[in-house]
C-alpha cells in the first residue's frame, strides 16, 4: 500500500459524507425518490443499486461519462425503461410499482430531449397545447382552448412568443422555451432536460436559466443532464454523478469544481499542465492576412506555425466556425490573404483547401464528418480517393487496403475489420476515424473544431494525445473551441475571438482558467 | 386564423391565386368560350375526378407517406361495382358503398404494408400498384364494361337552371362528390384532432412517437382515407364517362401528384393545405382548358404543364436555398 | 440423407446470417422458381425458343433499370428514364426513315445509322444534363425534378410524333435488338457490357465510392472534399445515357419508335432495383443483384407466359415477390441479424 495518497483521494476521506448527503436524510418530502434501481441490458449492468432524491422546486445535475447509466436513469424515471425487481420508485411519497410514458406524463414528469421533440410544422401555440389533440375521446379541436393554454403557459413564466409562428422559424433557445412551455402546460412537476445549453449563445443561457429559476419558484424542479459543467453549476443546487452504472455520489454544488468532478465520473486523476511556448516552433505553415466577410468576421490576421497548436475560443456566434469554414474553402472571404506555406492561396471549394494541405473536422461529427452508415474502411478513404487511383484512372485495391490500415493502426482504431460501418463504432473510436480519415490527407493545418464536444473525459485524453502528437510531427494545428480547459491545456497560443473580431491573444502559462472565462464572457 | 394574414401573402397559395388570377384574365380576353358559366361548368366536372384524387393524395402526403396505389385501387373498385349494380341493380348508396369499401381495405392492406415493412410507402404503394392492377386484369382479362342501367347513366341532379341560352345547368354527381369531398377533408385538416396528428407525425415522426400518438392508427387512417377517396373518385369517372376500362385511370398517377405539389404539398410531410392542392388542380384545369380553347394542339399540353411544374419547383427550391443562407448569418 | 440435410440447414444457416443476403436470396428463390416452372412445364421451359425470347426481353428493361439503379444509389430518384429513352429513340428514328437518300450506298447508309445512333445517345445524355443541372444548381429535389422534365419530354414526344408511329428502319439496326452473335443475341451482350462496365465504375472508381456515400450522406461526403454538384450531374447523365442505349435496343427490337413505349416500366424499374437489393434511400446495392432481381422477374414473366396465363398477371407476382423479400428483411432484423 503506497505511503503517498493522493490529493484527491484526502479531500473524500476526510468528509464522511458531504453536506448534500445529509440534506438528503433529512428527506423533507422529497418529490421523486429512487431507491436500489438497477437495469440490465443483455448481460451489461447498466445501473446498479442507484439511490436518488429529488426535492420540490429544486434544480438538480446528473453528470456522467458516456456509459455510466444517466441516459437510463432517465429513461427509467420517465417510464421508457423499467427497474429490475428490488428497485422502488416513490413520487410524491408514493410508491409506483409500474411506470409507463403516458403514466409518467401523467405524474408530471416531462422530459425535454436535445432535438426538443417539437412539432416544426405546427405553430406555437399547437406545439404547447399538443396534449389536447391527445385528450381520448376528443374528436374535434377547439382551437380556443388551445390559444388559451398556450398564452397561460407562456405568462406563467413569463416569455412571450407569436403564438402563430411555426416553431421550424425560431432560433434553438426559442425552441427550448416551447419545448417548456409545454411541459408545464401538462402541468409538470418535474422537468428533465437532456443537455440544454448546448447550442445557446450567452445571453440565450442566461434566458434559459431565468425561466427555471422562475419554475422553481412555482416548485416545479429541474433535472439536468449535461456535460457543460461550468454553466450548469451556475444553476444547480446539487450534482449526482454516475460512473458505470453506480451513483458515486451527491454534492451541494459548491463543494465541487471542474477538476473535482471530472475526478470523480472518471476515477482518474488527469494532470493538467499547460503546454509552455519554448517548443520548436518551425516556420510559419499559415499566415492569415485582413480576413473580411460580411456578417461573419473582419480583421482577422494570424499565424500558425509548423508544430504549434493554436487555440481559438469565444462564444457561440463569435464567428469560430465560419472563420474556419472560410479557411477550409466553403466560405470564400470577401477580403483579406491566405498564405499556405508561404504560397498565396484563393480557397474556393473544399477541394481546393484539401489539396492545398488543410483539413477540417466539423464540430457536428456525427452529421457532417462521417458517413454513418457506411464502412469504416470508405470513410476513411473518401478524403483522398484521387490519390488511390493508377493509370487506368481505377482504384489500386492494394493501396487502398494499405491506406485503410494505416489510417486504422496509426489512430488505434478499435475495429473488428474495416467494413463495418462506422455506426457500430463508440464515439471514441467514431472520432478518431475523422481524424484518420483527415490525417490521410497529410495536411499541413488541420483545423479542428469543438474535437471533443460529446466525447468522454477518458477519451478526450486520448483524442488530446493524438493532437499533440500530430503537433509533434510539423503539423499546424488550430484548435477550435469553447470549453476553457480544452484550450488552456492543450494550446501553445489562444485567441480570442467575439462579434467577428480577433480581440486578445494569451500564453496559457501566463493566464488561468478564471481569467480566461472572464474574458471571453465579458467580450 | 387570425394574425395569419402576413404568412399568407408570403405562401404558395397565394402566388398560385396570383398566377391563376392573371391566367383567367389572358384567357377571358383572349378567348370567348373561357369565361362562360357552360365552359366552366364542364371544366369544373372534368376536373373533379383529379380533384378528388388530389386531395386523398395530399393527406396521405401531410402524413409523411406517399400512396401511388390509388389509380389501381379506384380501377378495381369501379369493376366490382359495375359487375355488381349491372347484375344485381341497386341505387346509388350502393354504388357508392362498394367502392368506398373496397377503397378502405385495399387502403388498409397498404397502411398494414407501409407500417410493417418499414421501407419508404412509395416502394410499397409501387408494389401494391402492381399486385392490385395484375390480379384485376388477370380476373377481368381487361374487359371493358359500358352497359350500365338507366339510372346510373343519368346521374344525379341537383338545383337544375337554365340561363337565357336554354342550356340546362345543374349540379351534377361529380360537382356534389367534390364538393362533399372538399368540405370533409377541410374539415378534417383543420378541425379535427385527427387531422391535426396527421399533420403532427408528418412533420415529427419521432417526437409524435414519443408523445404517445397512435402511430400505426394514424397510418390506417391516412391510407384507408386515400382508398375511400380513391373509390368515391372511381364512381365519379365511371359515371362521367360510362364506361368503365383497364387503362382509363391507371398511368396518371404521377399527373395527380404533380397537382398536388405544385399546390404546395411537400413530399417530406407535415405540410400542405387544401386550399393548396385546390389551386393546384384548378391551375391544370385552368392551363389545359385554355390550351384548348387557344387552338393548341393537345399534344403541347404536357409539354407546358411540364414547364409549369419546373419553373414552380425550381422557385421553391431556390426560395428555399436563399432563406438557408440568410438562415445561417443570424444563427451561429 | 442426414449429411444433405445437415448441409442444407448449414447452408441456410450462412445465408441467413451475410451481412447482406440479397443475392443469396435471390438465387434461391430463382432457383426455385425455375425448378417449379420446368417441372409444370415439363420440357418448354428450358426450350431453346423461351431461353432466347427471355434472352431478347430482359436488357430492355435491364437497361432503363440500371438507368435507375445509379439515381437511387445516390439517394436520388430518376422518374423520367422511359421519357429520355422514348425522346432519344425517336430522334434516331427519324434521321433512319427520313435521312437516307434514295438508293443510297452502303457506305452512306452506315454513315447515316451510325449519326443516328450517336444522336440518340447524345439527345439521351443532353436530357441527363438537364435533370442534373436542376438538381445540382436549382437545387431541386430528384423526385420534383425528374417529374417536371418527364412530364415535359412526354409533352414533347407526342407533339414531335404527333401520336404516329415512326418506323422501317434500315435492316443493319434492326441488328442490334434481334442479332445473334456467337448463338448469343445482341441485347444481352449490350447488357452485360453495360452491367459490366456500370458495376466497375462503381467498385473501382473515384466516382462510384463518392455516389455511395453521398446515397448515404451529401452532407458529409460535401465536406469530406466531393464535389457534389458535378457528381449530380454526372450521375443523371449518366443515367441519361444508359437511357439511350436502352432507347436503340428498344427501336430496333421492334423496328419503330413512339411516344409511349415502356410507360409501364418506369415503376419495374423501381421494383427491380429494390428487389435487387438498392436501398431506396441511398447507399446500397449491388449490380449482381440487379441482375439476379431482372432475371427473377423475367422467368416469373415467361414462365406465366408459357402457362397461357400472361397478361398482367407477372406484373402482380412481382410485386408479391417485392413486399415478400421486404418481409424476409423485417424478420431478418427481428431476429437481430442484418441492417434494415
Amino acid at each position: 500500500m503506497p505511503s503517498h495518497i493522493s490529493f484527491w483521494e484526502q479531500c473524500l476521506e476526510t468528509s464522511e459524507e458531504s453536506s448534500a448527503d445529509a440534506m438528503e436524510r433529512e428527506d423533507k418530502g422529497s418529490f421523486l425518490e429512487l431507491q436500489n434501481i438497477s437495469k440490465r441490458f443483455h448481460g451489461v449492468q447498466a445501473l446498479k443499486a442507484v439511490d436518488f432524491s429529488l426535492l420540490p422546486g429544486e434544480v438538480h445535475c446528473i453528470v456522467g461519462e458516456n456509459g455510466s447509466g444517466k441516459s437510463t436513469l432517465i429513461k427509467i424515471i420517465s417510464g421508457v425503461y423499467t427497474a429490475e425487481p428490488g428497485g422502488e420508485i416513490i413520487i410524491d411519497g408514493v410508491s409506483q410499482p409500474r411506470i409507463t410514458p403516458a403514466g409518467s406524463i401523467k405524474l408530471g414528469i416531462q422530459v425535454i430531449y436535445q432535438d426538443h421533440s417539437l412539432f416544426p410544422n405546427l405553430s406555437v401555440a399547437e406545439n404547447i397545447a399538443i396534449s389536447h389533440h391527445l385528450q381520448p375521446g376528443r374528436s374535434l379541436v377547439n382551437w380556443k382552448k388551445i390559444r388559451d393554454m398556450a398564452s397561460e403557459t407562456m405568462s406563467k413564466i413569463g416569455v412571450s412568443l407569436d403564438p402563430d409562428r411555426l416553431v421550424e422559424k425560431l432560433s434553438i433557445a426559442d425552441r427550448q422555451i416551447v419545448a417548456i412551455c409545454r411541459a408545464i402546460a401538462t402541468d409538470a412537476r418535474l422537468v428533465i432536460m437532456d443537455e440544454p445549453t448546448s447550442s445557446l449563445t450567452r445571453q440565450e443561457v442566461d434566458a434559459l436559466f431565468t425561466v427555471v429559476r422562475d419554475l422553481q419558484g412555482k416548485g416545479i424542479s429541474a433535472l439536468f443532464v449535461s456535460h457543460r459543467l461550468s454553466e450548469v453549476m451556475e444553476i444547480a443546487e446539487r450534482v449526482t454523478i454516475l460512473r458505470d452504472g453506480m451513483k458515486v455520489g451527491t454534492y451541494a454544488a459548491s463543494e465541487i469544481d471542474d477538476r473535482k468532478l471530472a475526478y470523480l465520473m472518471t476515477g482518474k486523476e488527469i494532470s493538467y499542465s499547460s503546454l509552455t511556448e519554448d517548443f520548436d516552433r518551425g516556420k510559419v505553415v499559415l499566415d492569415v492576412k485582413n480576413l473580411k466577410k460580411k456578417g461573419n468576421y473582419r480583421d482577422v490576421s494570424f499565424k500558425v506555425h509548423e508544430g504549434e497548436i493554436l487555440g481559438i475560443t469565444g462564444l457561440l456566434g463569435s464567428g469560430r466556425t465560419e472563420l474556419a469554414l472560410s479557411l477550409f474553402g466553403m466560405n470564400p472571404p470577401d477580403a483579406g490573404q491566405i498564405f499556405v506555406d508561404g504560397k498565396s492561396v484563393r480557397l474556393h471549394s473544399n477541394q481546393e483547401a484539401i489539396s492545398e494541405g488543410i483539413g477540417y473536422l466539423p464540430e457536428d461529427r456525427l452529421t457532417l464528418g462521417l458517413v454513418m452508415d457506411q464502412p469504416v474502411g470508405d470513410n476513411i478513404i473518401l478524403t483522398v480517393l484521387e490519390r488511390l487511383l493508377n493509370r487506368l484512372n481505377l482504384i489500386d485495391e492494394n493501396r487502398r487496403r494499405s491506406s485503410v490500415a494505416r489510417g486504422i493502426d496509426d489512430l488505434n482504431i478499435k475495429v473488428s475489420e474495416p467494413g463495418v460501418p462506422v455506426n457500430t463504432l463508440s464515439g471514441g473510436n467514431q472520432q478518431r476515424v475523422v481524424l484518420a480519415k483527415w490525417l490521410a490527407t497529410r495536411p499541413k493545418v488541420l483545423l479542428l473544431d469543438s474535437p471533443t464536444v460529446g466525447v468522454d473525459v477518458a477519451a478526450k485524453t486520448g483524442i488530446y494525445g493524438i493532437v499533440r502528437r500530430l503537433a509533434e510531427n510539423k503539423m499546424g494545428i488550430v484548435l477550435i473551441s469553447d470549453e476553457v480547459p480544452e484550450v488552456l491545456y492543450n494550446c501553445h497560443r489562444i485567441l480570442l475571438m467575439h462579434k467577428g473580431r480577433l480581440v486578445g491573444e494569451y500564453l496559457p502559462h501566463q493566464t488561468s482558467e478564471i481569467e480566461l472565462s472572464q474574458k471571453i464572457n465579458e467580450g | 386564423m387570425r394574425g395569419k394574414t402576413g404568412i399568407f401573402f408570403k405562401s404558395t397559395e397565394f402566388y398560385l391565386l396570383l398566377v391563376i388570377t392573371g391566367l383567367v384574365a389572358i384567357l377571358t380576353v383572349a378567348t370567348e368560350d373561357f369565361f362562360t358559366l357552360e365552359n366552366l361548368f364542364d371544366v369544373l366536372v372534368s376536373y373533379s375526378f383529379l380533384g378528388i384524387m388530389a386531395v386523398g393524395l395530399l393527406v396521405v402526403l401531410i402524413s409523411g407517406g406517399i400512396d401511388i396505389s390509388f389509380t389501381a385501387t379506384a380501377t378495381v373498385a369501379q369493376y366490382v361495382m359495375a359487375i355488381f349494380i349491372i347484375r344485381h341493380g341497386g341505387g346509388w348508396w350502393l354504388a357508392f358503398l362498394i367502392p368506398i369499401a373496397i377503397g378502405i381495405t385495399l387502403g388498409a392492406l397498404n397502411a398494414v404494408l407501409v407500417y410493417n415493412l418499414r421501407v419508404h410507402s412509395i416502394i410499397i404503394t409501387i408494389a401494391t400498384l402492381n399486385v392490385f392492377y395484375g390480379v384485376l386484369i388477370f380476373v377481368t382479362k381487361g374487359k371493358w364494361i359500358y352497359s350500365f342501367p338507366d339510372w346510373f347513366a343519368n346521374g344525379l341532379r341537383l338545383f337544375e337552371f337554365s340561363t337565357v341560352d336554354g342550356i340546362v345547368y345543374s349540379v351534377s354527381l361529380p360537382i356534389i362528390v367534390l364538393l362533399g369531398v372538399l368540405g370533409m377533408t377541410g374539415f378534417l385538416l383543420n378541425r379535427s384532432s385527427v387531422g391535426r396528428q396527421v399533420y403532427a407525425m408528418g412533420g415529427n415522426l419521432d417526437a409524435a412517437r414519443r408523445m404517445g400518438f397512435h402511430i400505426f392508427r394514424l397510418h390506417l387512417f391516412v391510407y384507408c382515407y386515400m382508398g375511400m377517396l380513391a373509390g368515391m373518385a372511381a364512381v365519379v369517372q365511371a359515371q362521367l364517362v360510362q364506361t368503365v376500362a383497364p387503362n382509363a385511370i391507371v398511368g396518371r398517377e404521377l399527373e395527380v401528384v404533380a397537382a398536388v405539389v405544385l399546390g404546395g404539398a411537400s413530399l417530406a410531410g407535415g405540410a400542405g393545405t387544401l386550399l393548396g392542392t385546390v389551386l393546384g388542380v384548378t391551375l391544370i384545369a385552368v392551363m389545359q382548358n385554355g390550351l384548348t380553347l387557344m387552338g393548341v394542339s393537345s399534344y403541347w399540353h404536357k409539354v407546358v404543364i411540364g414547364l409549369v411544374i419546373l419553373v414552380s419547383v425550381s422557385i421553391t427550391a431556390y426560395n428555399r436555398k436563399l432563406e438557408e443562407r440568410r438562415h445561417a448569418e443570424i444563427d451561429v | 440423407m442426414q449429411k444433405l440435410m445437415s448441409d442444407i440447414q448449414k447452408l441456410v444457416s450462412i445465408i441467413a446470417m451475410r451481412r447482406d443476403p440479397t443475392n443469396a436470396y435471390l438465387l434461391v428463390i430463382l432457383a426455385g422458381l425455375i425448378g417449379i416452372f420446368s417441372l409444370i412445364l415439363s420440357g418448354k421451359f428450358f426450350s431453346i425458343a423461351n431461353l432466347q425470347s427471355m434472352a431478347f426481353q430482359v436488357p430492355e428493361l435491364g437497361i432503363l433499370s440500371m438507368a435507375m439503379m445509379i439515381a437511387l444509389l445516390s439517394g436520388g430518384l430518376n422518374l423520367a428514364i422511359i421519357a429520355t429513352a422514348n425522346m432519344a429513340g425517336i430522334v434516331a428514328a427519324a434521321i433512319l426513315t427520313h435521312f437516307i437518300p434514295e438508293g443510297a450506298s452502303g457506305a452512306v447508309l452506315m454513315l447515316i445509322m451510325a449519326v443516328s445512333v450517336l444522336a440518340a445517345l447524345a439527345m439521351a445524355l443532353l436530357i441527363g444534363l438537364l435533370n442534373g443541372w436542376i438538381i445540382a444548381s436549382l437545387g431541386v429535389s430528384p423526385i420534383l425534378a425528374t417529374l417536371g422534365t418527364m412530364t415535359l419530354i412526354q409533352g414533347l414526344n407526342v407533339s414531335l410524333t404527333k401520336g404516329y408511329v415512326i418506323s422501317g428502319f434500315p435492316a443493319p439496326i434492326l441488328f442490334i435488338g434481334n442479332g445473334v452473335l456467337f448463338g448469343i443475341p445482341v441485347p444481352v451482350l449490350i447488357f452485360a457490357a453495360c452491367a459490366l462496365l456500370v458495376s466497375l465504375l462503381l467498385r473501382r472508381t473515384a466516382f462510384g465510392v463518392s455516389v455511395y456515400m453521398m446515397g448515404s450522406s451529401e452532407k458529409a461526403t460535401r465536406f469530406s472534399g466531393i464535389h457534389i454538384r458535378k457528381m449530380l450531374f454526372k450521375i443523371y447523365a449518366l443515367s441519361g445515357f444508359l437511357c439511350g442505349i436502352a432507347a436503340l435496343v428498344m427501336i430496333s427490337r421492334f423496328n419503330s419508335a413512339k411516344a409511349g413505349y415502356a410507360s409501364s416500366y418506369l415503376l419495374v424499374t423501381i421494383l427491380a432495383a429494390v428487389l435487387g437489393g438498392v436501398d431506396p434511400f441511398g447507399g446500397f446495392g449491388k449490380m449482381m443483384g440487379l441482375v439476379l432481381a431482372l432475371l427473377v422477374l423475367q422467368v416469373i414473366s415467361s414462365g406465366l407466359n408459357l402457362l397461357g396465363l400472361s397478361g398482367h398477371l407477372p406484373i402482380a407476382l412481382w410485386g408479391g415477390i417485392l413486399i415478400f423479400v421486404l418481409f424476409l428483411n423485417i424478420l431478418r432484423a427481428r431476429l437481430g441479424v442484418g441492417r434494415v
